[in-house]
């Protein structure tokens, strides 16, 4: 029929159209932008400021009406504060890639990867004075700078600890055998981190119990030293109840014993202490991996002064005290425990404890460890192990 | 007696309507067909074509390109390297088999918890109590499905309801894994397999199963002979439904299922923690191609008729 072959003709013909245009729109690279210039001087607040960070980094008593260090930051400066929490390291790099943010806190296993993407600037320390303060172990690490050049000022840091059942686990665990070797004796019932960035936890042990692979640092390495740690986690699974990733799924868990034993943040058990769980956490023998959490600024912020006052506003003792009490972290600075009680618990400034933790590091090619005659392996084919390790 | 004088309607002149635009607009459109056709149909094409397809094609046409593996921005180069690692990857491979495995097991049961209901409903019920069971079956739709997902979640759990109805009898509760998925996912989907069928039973005359009896079928000759063979097209249907959306799922299985994952998990993960979009792209073809392969299948049983 004459029209409805016209009609279809006409639909052939705008598909195609529609779609050569979209494509030709968007068939070009756009090309990695090439590092923003840090800042030299401050100008006027934009009044407003949009922040992406670990859920209980941004609190403005909405969630808890006692928790709340957003609100003076905003009688102070003007500017408004509108905010994101994100799951995962691997989530904050992508919501960073929307352009939506002028604030973000990243882990040290998403900082190197958002600065080499060109997605955060460098910052102009001197523009911050509070950071002073910050201690100096925290201070121009290879989570946090370029050749010297900052990017960005020090949260807080912590370990990921071993969470165990009071009730089911005992006597209680002093090592991360549980977890590994001897994960059998709970099997079905072992948590573990749903993250590539777990893998470095195998390593970790690895480093204690298996010397002889040389392990120096757990996010540099080689072939050998990866399949290592990554057949430790492929014996670990068949244990495995469930991965988190969502912290209010460990928490359930935990409470209805469906898990026993694994990975977990202090945060977590002061929830379940909370709730009456019989539950602990130990720091194991082994030591722990853990972050070291870094405020930074995007490339392309809107509001780049009102960023600025934001990291030295949570710099300052007494916001970076409510902050990292509230999510269970060290401090940044010796000032901050003034406003804290528990500063002990968490070895704030204790720089040989802080120096056990092997804090959160993008694995790259160039070993971190500063080998040079192997090459490591990178994050992505940490990511592709993953999958495969979960099967 | 007089009659009233009869107006003579052909002495009055209709005043011709004014020429408003409007007026105009409509007398242009009813001598021109084809502008009228084209009016009628460029808003819903555009939604389809642009919104609907392209984009679709567009997020697909990724799979052909690649990510830098440190940065993570997306390079346009035109490669089938995600293409060959999804066919040829063992952890694909095997997590392909695991989602078919969980879309077939939910799909027999719903069609076999489906088909008697559906029955009932359709043939046996009164027309007050087939009322109430549409509603009763449509209830559940009502619900988001992250509460009922989560509802599975405790059920489930170590000290859900199930372990404490299951204990006295000496069994357990299965634990989160992939017979929890399977369950959960079999629960969420049931509607959409009883509400196909239920409305081709319906269709089914009376008159044929009283024929059946009539010639001397007994029940189980009748269902089998007229019933099914009538209400076939209408279970493939359903299991359209409930096939295809367990294939895609990956909610369910991230709460219920333990330490499992299918394609969705794989799609999302490379979505949102690997920010490998092109590879997530890749993957998800794999689902795709094999609905399309089903819906090949069954084309020629009518079912799509059904849908």
């Amino acid at each position: 029929m004459f029209t409805t072959r016209g009609v279809r003709t006409a639909a052939v013909a705008a598909m195609v159209i529609g779609s050569i245009a979209i494509l030709a729109g968007c068939g070009t690279s756009s090309g990695s932008s090439e590092g923003a210039e840090e800042q030299t001087e401050l100008g006027d607040y934009e009044g407003q400021v949009s922040i992406l960070a670990w859920p209980g980094y941004v609190e403005d008593g909405s969630n808890d009406p006692a928790v709340d260090w957003v609100s003076a930051f905003e009688d102070k400066t003007g500017c408004q504060v509108t905010s994101k929490s994100y799951g995962t390291s691997d989530e904050a790099v992508s919501l960073m890639k929307t352009g939506d943010y002028d604030v973000v806190a990243a882990s040290g296993d998403a900082t190197l990867r958002l600065i080499a993407a060109g997605d955060v600037a460098p910052v102009n320390t001197d523009l911050i004075p509070n950071y002073e303060g910050v201690f100096d172990f925290l201070k121009d690490k290879e989570w946090n700078s370029v050749d010297g050049q900052s990017y960005g000022v020090p949260h807080g840091y912590g370990a990921n600890l071993l969470l165990f059942n009071t009730d089911e686990v005992s006597p209680a665990p002093t090592s991360w055998d549980i977890v590994f070797d001897g994960a059998s004796e709970y099997s079905g019932k072992i948590t573990a981190y749903d993250s590539p960035i777990y893998i470095a936890d195998a390593a970790v042990y690895l480093m204690a119990h298996q010397p002889d692979l040389g392990i120096e640092n757990p996010y540099a390495l080689d072939e050998t030293q990866f399949a290592a740690a990554v057949d430790l986690l492929k014996a670990q699974r068949p244990h495995v109840g469930e991965y988190w990733s969502d912290y209010l799924k460990e928490i359930q868990a935990f409470e209805t014993g469906d898990s026993v034993a694994g990975t977990t943040w202090q945060v977590i058990e002061n929830v379940l202490e909370g709730e009456g769980a019989a539950t602990d956490v130990v720091l194991p023998e082994e030591g722990a991996t853990g972050w070291s959490d870094t405020w930074m600024i995007a490339s392309q912020a809107e509001n780049p002064n009102c960023a600025y006052a934001w990291l030295d506003w949570i710099a300052s003792p007494e916001a970076n005290a409510q902050a990292t009490a509230y999510f269970g972290e060290a401090p940044s600075s010796q000032e901050a425990c003034d406003y804290r009680d528990d500063c002990e618990a968490y070895h704030a400034g204790d720089a040989d404890y802080a120096s056990q933790i092997w804090y959160w590091t993008t694995p790259i090619a160039d070993c971190v460890d500063g080998r040079t005659d192997v090459e490591c392996v990178d994050y992505a084919q940490w990511t592709e192990a993953w999958a495969e390790i979960k099967g | 007696m007089s009659t009233p004088p009869l107006t003579d309607t052909r002495s009055i002149r209709v005043p011709p309507p004014p020429a408003t635009p409007a007026r105009r607009a409509s007398a242009f459109l009813s001598t021109h067909p084809r502008t009228r056709l084209a009016l009628l149909l460029t808003a819903p094409l555009f939604w389809l074509v642009v919104v609907y397809i392209v984009a679709l094609v567009l997020l697909l046409i990724t799979a052909f390109w690649r990510v830098d593996s440190f940065t993570g921005e997306i390079v346009t180069d035109w490669t089938l390297d995600n293409i060959i690692t999804v066919v040829t990857g063992a952890l694909y491979q095997t997590v392909t088999l695991r989602t078919l495995g969980v879309a077939i097991a939910v799909t027999i049961i719903d069609v076999a918890l489906a088909l008697p209901i559906a029955f009932y409903m359709a043939k046996v019920a009164s027309p007050r109590m087939q009322r109430f069971l549409v509603i009763a079956v449509l209830m559940p739709l009502w619900a988001s499905y992250l509460v009922k997902a989560y509802a599975w979640r405790s059920v489930l759990s170590q000290e859900g309801i199930l372990e404490w109805m299951l204990a006295p009898l000496g069994l357990h509760t299965p634990g989160y894994g992939l017979t929890a998925t399977i369950i959960t996912l079999s629960y969420l989907w049931l509607p959409y397999v009883i509400l196909p069928i239920y409305a081709g039973l319906e269709r089914v005359p009376d008159s044929l199963l009283e024929a059946s009896a009539d010639l001397g079928g007994k029940t189980w000759r009748t269902v089998g002979s007229v019933v099914l063979p009538l209400a076939f097209p209408a279970i493939i249907a359903g299991t359209i439904f409930s096939f295809s959306l367990s294939l895609g799922d990956y909610i369910t299985v991230n709460i219920v299922g333990g330490a499992n994952q299918m394609l969705g998990n794989l799609v999302y993960t490379n979505v949102g923690a690997a920010n490998n979009l092109p590879l997530a792209a890749a993957i998800a073809l794999i689902p795709i191609v094999i609905i399309f392969g089903y819906l090949a299948l069954v084309r020629r049983t009518g079912a799509l008729n059904n849908l």
